[in-house]
């Protein structure tokens, strides 16, 4: 079980990432990788750019307690979340999420949870910038109901 | 205590963070936003709407009855919008 958790500036390169993942394990037969990207627009407002703030110690203290409940549902050898914070323009990607398993259900699955966790869990906050000034991005009731089904079907107890 | 802003609540407090000795009264995560919000105007604007506001005790999410007795960080932010 590889578990990387990372926040930086720079930007992602998720084909690397996962190349570096399978090379690590060769019991691993399925590679998820979720990319998240900055959009050139915001509720239809077209934006020239994203701010992330974060909350250091407690992003990586919440995202780890998320790796970990997933780790007990479903059968996985490798997570990789590395989440950008700063500045962001369009076309850039903001967060990879990427999880390996022996088959695809388990990847699948834990990349899904992993992310809806991040989007209501993970103490990080957007601001757009456009041609009207900053605006903070409101959190979305979609996201939380995304959310909100993994927790209708708690863990099942896995056998280690 | 150390407490700590984030986002629009940074913004409209006017500070990412200070040092904090609340009076013993000040029990709960609720407590505490009352009693910062007394303070000033700008700390009144920053908590005007506490039911929307999160709070996390030594970096670990908690509800606004969360006693704050042993903490040594609360932070205070809006809802999430990373990801």
């Amino acid at each position: 079980m590889t578990v990387t958790i990372r926040l930086q500036r720079e930007t992602i390169d998720a084909a690397s990432v996962a190349a570096t993942m399978i090379r690590g394990d060769d019991g691993i037969g399925a590679v998820v990788t979720f990319t998240g990207i900055c959009r050139s627009d915001e509720n239809g407002q077209p934006i020239a750019a994203l701010t992330l703030e974060h909350y250091p110690g407690m992003v990586e203290a919440e995202i780890a307690r998320h790796v970990e409940e997933a780790c007990q549902r479903w059968p996985i050898l490798n997570v990789t979340i590395i989440h950008r914070y700063g500045r962001i323009m369009p076309g850039e990607v903001i967060v990879l999420v990427a999880t390996a398993s022996s088959h695809r259900e388990a990847a699948f699955a834990a990349a899904s949870f992993l992310m809806d966790y991040l989007k209501t869990r993970a103490p990080f906050w957007k601001q757009v910038e456009s041609a009207e000034g900053t605006a903070w991005v409101d959190a979305k009731a979609t996201d939380d109901a995304a959310a909100e089904r993994w927790s209708a079907s708690r863990p099942r107890q896995r056998a280690k | 205590m150390r407490v700590l802003y984030f986002a629009w609540v940074r913004e409209r407090v006017g500070k990412a963070e200070e040092s904090i000795e609340p009076p013993a009264g000040v029990v709960t995560v609720g407590d505490l936003m009352s009693w910062l919000a007394a303070r000033d105007e700008q700390s009144a604007y920053a908590f005007e709407n506490a039911n929307v506001i999160r709070a996390a005790i030594d970096h670990r999410h908690v509800r606004p009855d969360a006693p704050i007795k042993g903490a040594s960080e609360i932070a205070f932010f809006p809802p999430m919008t990373g990801g």
